[in-house]
């Protein structure tokens, strides 16, 4: 790719200058088993058009009909993000011509969101500690999400250039919910990092409320990322909004991106257009997409073939009822009750490994040996795979009965490693790999002196060099014997029995 | 007559992908007048303090249990499709438009 042509100012100059002003649109696909408004399966995947029926395809006389779970969803995320529950609010249609929804109109929510006014905290990362942000929610909301179109023809596979494009309708209609924060200001330097970690925290907070799986790399979780900058002392300026920013990283990014752009084109004289603009994950930078110089007209209108949803307020404190423990207070319980420091709770965390190190010490494993093998071991292979940690087929069981070998001698550190790597090739379970693999520690001590005797015999010196009092010079007996029982022996164990053998005290 | 101009009539049109020769622009222009004009009837009998109604049903909260149900064979779906290739739905170019 050739060198961009997008004039930026250094960060630390455009924040001298200029404040950033935020503002987060998050969409959150819902786990429900079927769509928003018919019972048509809201499963990710299947063939293209086969998770389709009349109301979805929009086909004339289909009435839509709301999904009770989808409305129990947004109420607990609503309330779970401390916002106020609508006693009572309508669908509305927001007309346009787009291919991606077939009725020409899209289900959503607009001047009468189900939820209104709550704030989400955030803590950052900062030189001087970490540093707590009320994020302020504006609304949460309903929607449907939109077919899938892909672009044919042309040379791109880009919407510019094809000659026709093709829709698969599979997701128009699954449950969509919008959440809208208020500006964001007073962040300054730490705004990229606020805008990621607040997308990180809502993300977690879905997963612990369990009403969607919030996979950003599949799309059920986007982010849009408006950013403004204004000049000292004045009201923010024209915003960018950044489309479909779709990793925790790229968010953080964007925001710093726009900062950095806005703030030379603002310093050069010139003005932000307002515009939606595009993210590339491989350079970095955002281009510019449709202006948004005429406002679109949605003619947004009551959506007449649904009547309206009047949450009582039993039902209300009743979901209540079931909001899980916030992922922030969770994380201080488990920090205490493992007992470990602020930087090793971020570690965990930065590697998506929380749930999995709990889970793996409810299965009996202590806590420093599953840190160790999530945050070591198998976040290295989740990376050199470039998959998530959590789709590794290791499983909690698997470390449990590694570590019971481990503790009864059976298995060394070096061996639990190869277990894993059968397990993770797929050849069976942890007993089956061992079997297969022959991976016993050698620990017979007949064994481990034969090979200590053989490894004296073939290196003279050494047994001379140790009696005189260079205990270090033991390394090249048992380094000799480990090789010679091809890494499955203990080599603490084979050091003792060398010095025994030797008359020497270790 | 409720002053509904041929420039709005152009607008709507357009917002609805309608191409309207000038004569069926005057044509509308003359009817929507006409229907926005019978319309208003209703603000001379409703006053202030009576709310627009969007449902004449007062019904709140009807819901469907979440059971996913099988939807429509894709044959069917494709004899539905004007135009149909790879299992999609073909639509024309999408950017010429505006
Ligand atoms: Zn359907």
């Amino acid at each position: 790719m050739s060198a961009s042509a997008i004039e930026r100012m250094k960060f630390d100059d455009a924040l001298a200058a200029f404040e950033p002003v935020l503002g987060l649109e998050t969409h959150v696909e819902l786990g429900t088993a079927s769509k928003m408004f018919c019972s048509c399966s809201a499963e990710f995947g299947g063939e293209p058009n086969t998770h389709v029926c009349p109301v979805c395809l929009g086909l004339p006389g289909s009435m839509p009909v709301v999904n009770a779970s989808a409305i129990e969803s947004t109420i607990r995320m609503g309330l779970s993000l401390n916002c106020s529950i609508a006693s009572w609010c309508r669908f509305a249609r927001k007309n346009y011509f787009y291919p991606d929804m077939p009725k020409d109109y899209q289900v959503s929510q607009y001047d009468e969101p189900l939820c209104v006014d709550g704030y989400l905290d955030v803590v950052v990362a900062t030189d001087d500690g970490p540093r707590e942000f009320r994020v302020e929610i504006e609304r949460v909301h309903m929607e449907e999400d939109t077919g899938k179109l892909t672009h044919a023809g042309g040379d791109t596979g880009r919407i510019h250039g094809a000659d026709y494009s093709l829709v698969d309708y599979n997701r128009a209609g699954i449950p969509l919910i919008e959440i809208v924060t208020k500006p964001i200001v007073g962040a300054g330097e730490l705004a990229p990092l606020v805008a990621r970690a607040y997308v990180t925290e809502l993300r977690d907070l879905m997963r612990a409320l369990g009403v969607s799986d919030v996979r950003m790399d599949q799309g059920s979780l986007r982010c849009d990322v408006n950013v403004s900058l204004a000049p000292s002392g004045e009201p923010w300026g024209t915003r960018s909004e950044t489309k479909n920013v779709n990793s925790l990283r790229s968010v953080e990014r964007a925001v710093r991106f726009e900062i950095e752009r806005q703030a030379a084109v603002l310093s050069g004289g010139g003005r932000v257009v307002q515009e939606t603009r595009h993210f590339h994950e491989d350079t970095g930078e955002t281009t510019s997409g449709r202006s948004k110089e005429h406002a679109e007209e949605y003619r947004y209108f009551p959506e007449p073939d649904l009547v309206p949803v009047a949450p009582t307020s039993d039902w209300v404190e009743e979901l209540r009822g079931t909001l899980p423990e916030v992922p922030s207070v969770r994380r201080a319980r488990l920090q205490a009750v493992w007992n470990i420091s602020d930087l090793e709770m971020q570690t965990l965390v930065n590697a998506e490994a929380l749930d999995l190190v709990e889970s793996t010490i409810d299965h009996g494993v202590d806590q420093a040996a599953a840190r160790k093998w999530w945050t070591g071991e198998f976040t290295r292979i989740a990376n050199e795979q470039g998959i998530a940690l959590t789709d590794l087929p290791v499983t909690a069981a698997h470390i449990a009965r590694v570590e019971e070998l481990i503790a009864d001698g059976s298995l060394t550190d070096k061996l639990a490693r190869q277990v894993f790597e059968g397990v993770i090739a797929g050849e069976g379970d942890v007993d089956a790999v061992v079997q297969a693999r022959g991976l016993v520690v050698v620990g017979d001590d007949s064994t481990l002196l034969a090979a200590i005797e053989q490894a004296l015999a073939d290196q003279p010196d050494v047994a001379e060099k140790i009696q005189g009092g260079k205990v270090q010079a033991a390394g090249a007996i048992v380094g000799a014997v480990m090789k010679a029982t091809k890494g499955q022996a203990d080599a603490a164990k084979v050091r003792t029995l060398l010095l025994e053998h030797l008359g020497v005290d270790g | 007559m409720a002053n509904i101009t041929r420039e709005q009539v152009q607008h709507l049109a357009h917002l609805a992908r309608l191409e309207l020769t000038e004569e069926e622009t005057a044509h509308y222009t003359d009817q929507l007048s006409a229907i926005v004009e019978a319309v208003e009837h209703v603000s001379e009998v409703a006053a202030d303090d009576i709310p627009p109604t969007s449902h004449p049903v007062p019904m709140t909260n009807v819901f469907r249990e979440d059971v996913a149900r099988p939807g429509l064979d894709r044959a069917d779906v494709q004899a539905g499709a004007p135009s149909w290739e790879d299992d999609r739905f073909r639509v024309p170019r999408i950017l010429d438009e505006d």
